[in-house]
């Protein structure tokens, strides 16, 4: 990805230990599409956990690899899905595929941009600059009537279909294995940045960033480079939930969003991929579960598994959480860090 | 409407977020604490108010009080049990526990209270307009003004010149020092709270007419207290007021003159002055 890896084949050569797969990934993937066959009646769901578990993957980017805290990463999600619902409601470029690159792309602009106004200050100025830079997104979107259809937002956005082959149905299941198929294209690609020395020097970023720039990483030009990169990812999420629900609404710029986005991450662990995958299924899971208990209310519930979460500890509850597969994969398994598992920093 | 009209409202405005930001100011400003769930206690104060003055009849001067003391009553109940365990974590723990509290005390508040907008029955004599020098001032936020001034003096000097202002400062800018030396830290951080938790019911109680009270007020006006806190600053409590004034002129005057742009005004300013000084218009070079 840089010169660093030609300078430093150390550094190579960790990364593609790394990069190695291994069997739960396998089975996690074999697992996610075996989805389609044994809950048919689920698409709707699955689709939303799909595009969910991609926007999830965009913020671990950013907060678990690069340590960048975002209170407002719905900006990119939110622009993503009007940019996606404009260009299929204008017939400007009416191919799903296409159209999620274009918006996905928009959002990146949109992300290189802001990118310079979040490095600025300390984790609460970020805090503030990235909610202020969504909340003005949202205000821009609900004012500006006459091109996003402020509060009411953009409906009856019709979809042509998949590459001109496979047309979207109303149980959903094309596109459920559309989300699915984009959510694994771009984890293969996040999968590829995490893992190569670019990505390595995001965690040494991370880590510490004094000591990061001490050592030659151009510490400023990375967290641009991968801020874009997750504005992209979000940008891709957001178009995703516009195409497959056929609506783009102002929701999609929300505080909630973001704060939820925060929840789904916490709940399956930042700093690894899978982690923002694991969070989106259970935190749909118990979406479903609360909205069905308590229809009105069930944010209430949410809001208490965050309060829990935290108080608890976020690594103590990982421990927890890894206590059994570890056991497994001691028992069973060769490799004594399973790629499925977070790799803990060096003490 | 005049000039003189929107700065008059302005200031009324400005100064009620003041009172309803200063717990916020000490807290975020001078604890280091990310509370996002300050407007759930301005929330508790003006539902308090609320229900006494609608539901039970009490006068509203005498309502006011009581809101004060149960905003700060949870507030200390929460500091003692809750807050107090997460002073030394990350800024992005105490983000999401605060985020937690905020939804669950929307839903709650929606539950018990119902989600439409609510309103406090004022009395006669609040109501309607003064002449002042031709100028037509609404009596209401005439109180306003004069109560959050007498509050902010209040605050100031309490701060500056008692001995529980220099304890606080003291167990601000260096709590081991400050044990050291005999002051009761975790105590003068709990009074501390729980009186900045008052002080926002209060304000929630005062500004229920004129910000208006449903379940939702802490999420909408989070991002209003946050912007008073990190564009005033954290080394003092004038920082936060000149901070306040300014947004609430700002606001008045943007909505008044590009009703268009709406809160969009509010949100650019917070943007340019963060960028332009990431620690604030009053703010130390250094924070911590």
């Amino acid at each position: 990805m840089t010169a660093n890896s030609t300078t430093h084949p150390e550094i190579g050569l960790l990364a593609m230990q790394r990069a190695r797969w291994r069997w739960p990934e396998l089975l996690f993937w074999l697992v996610a599409l075996s989805a389609v066959f044994l809950f048919p009646n689920r698409y709707l769901i699955l689709t939303e956990i799909a595009w969910l578990a991609l926007f999830a993957l965009s913020l671990d980017l950013i907060l678990g690899y690069a340590g960048i805290v975002s209170l407002g990463h719905a900006a990119f999600f939110g622009f993503g899905g009007y940019a996606a619902g404009l260009l299929a409601l204008h017939g400007i470029v009416t191919e799903p595929v296409l159209a999620l690159l274009v918006a996905g792309l928009a959002a990146m602009a949109l992300g290189f941009v802001t990118s310079f106004l979040v490095m600025r200050g300390s984790d609460l100025t970020r805090l503030m600059v990235t909610l202020g830079i969504a909340l003005l997104l949202r205000e821009l979107a609900n004012r500006f009537s006459n091109i996003t259809g402020g509060s009411d937002g953009l409906q009856g956005i019709e979809m042509q279909p998949i590459l001109g082959l496979y047309s979207f149905d109303i149980f959903g299941k094309v596109g459920f294995i559309y989300c699915l198929a984009v959510l694994f294209v771009l984890f293969l690609l996040a999968r590829r940045i995490v893992n190569s020395p670019f990505g390595l020097s995001l965690r040494a970023i991370r880590n510490n960033p004094l000591r990061a720039s001490a050592i030659g990483i151009p510490v400023n030009r990375r967290l641009i480079a991968i801020y874009t990169i997750a504005a992209f990812y979000a940008g891709v999420a957001g178009a995703l939930s516009t195409q497959t629900t056929a609506l783009a609404s102002l929701d999609g710029f929300a505080f909630d969003r973001s704060a939820d986005l925060m929840l789904v991450l916490i709940i399956g662990g930042t700093g690894y991929l899978y982690g923002g995958l694991i969070g989106a299924f259970i935190f749909k899971l118990l979406q479903e579960l609360f909205s069905t208990l308590t229809p009105q209310y069930w944010q209430f519930w949410i809001g208490l598994v965050l309060v829990v979460i935290v108080l608890i500890g976020r690594e103590r509850m990982q421990r927890w959480a890894l206590y059994v597969p570890r056991l497994i994969m001691r028992k069973f398994g060769g490799a004594k860090t399973p790629a499925l598992l977070p790799e803990g920093d060096a003490p | 409407m005049t000039l003189l009209t929107i700065l008059f409202d302005g200031v009324a405005y400005g100064m009620l977020l003041f009172v309803l930001a200063c717990g916020l100011a000490v807290t975020l400003g001078l604890m280091n604490f990310v509370n996002l769930a300050h407007g759930a206690f301005a929330m508790a104060g003006g539902y308090v108010c609320a229900v006494l003055v609608n539901r039970s009849g009490l006068p509203f001067f005498a309502a006011l009080p009581i809101a004060f003391l149960v905003s700060a009553a949870v507030g200390a109940l929460l500091e003692r049990t809750l807050y107090r365990h997460l002073y030394s974590r990350s800024h992005l723990d105490q983000v999401l526990f605060t985020i937690g509290l905020v939804f669950m005390s929307v839903t709650a508040v929606d539950y018990f209270m119902g989600s439409s907008q609510i309103f406090i029955h004022l009395p006669d004599y609040l109501q309607g307009q003064i002449d002042i020098f031709g100028l037509g001032v609404g009596r209401y936020r005439l109180m306003i003004i004069v109560i959050c001034g007498l509050l902010t003096v209040a605050l100031q000097l309490t701060l500056a010149k008692t001995r529980f202002g220099s304890r606080l400062r003291a167990a601000v800018d260096d709590p081991r020092a400050a044990s050291g030396l005999g002051i009761n830290v975790p105590q003068v951080f709990a009074l501390t709270f729980a009186f900045g938790c008052g002080l926002a019911g209060l304000g929630g109680a005062l500004g229920a007419e004129i910000l208006g009270l449903d379940p939702y007020f802490p999420l909408k006006f989070m991002i209003y207290f946050l912007i008073v806190v990190t564009v005033g600053g954290s080394s003092s409590i004038t920082g936060p007021f000149l901070a306040s004034l300014l947004l609430g002129i700002g606001d008045v005057a943007g909505k008044y003159y590009v009703p268009k742009l709406g809160a969009f005004v509010i949100y650019t300013m917070m943007i340019v002055i963060l960028i332009w000084r990431p620690n604030g218009l009053f703010g130390r070079s250094a924070a911590r």
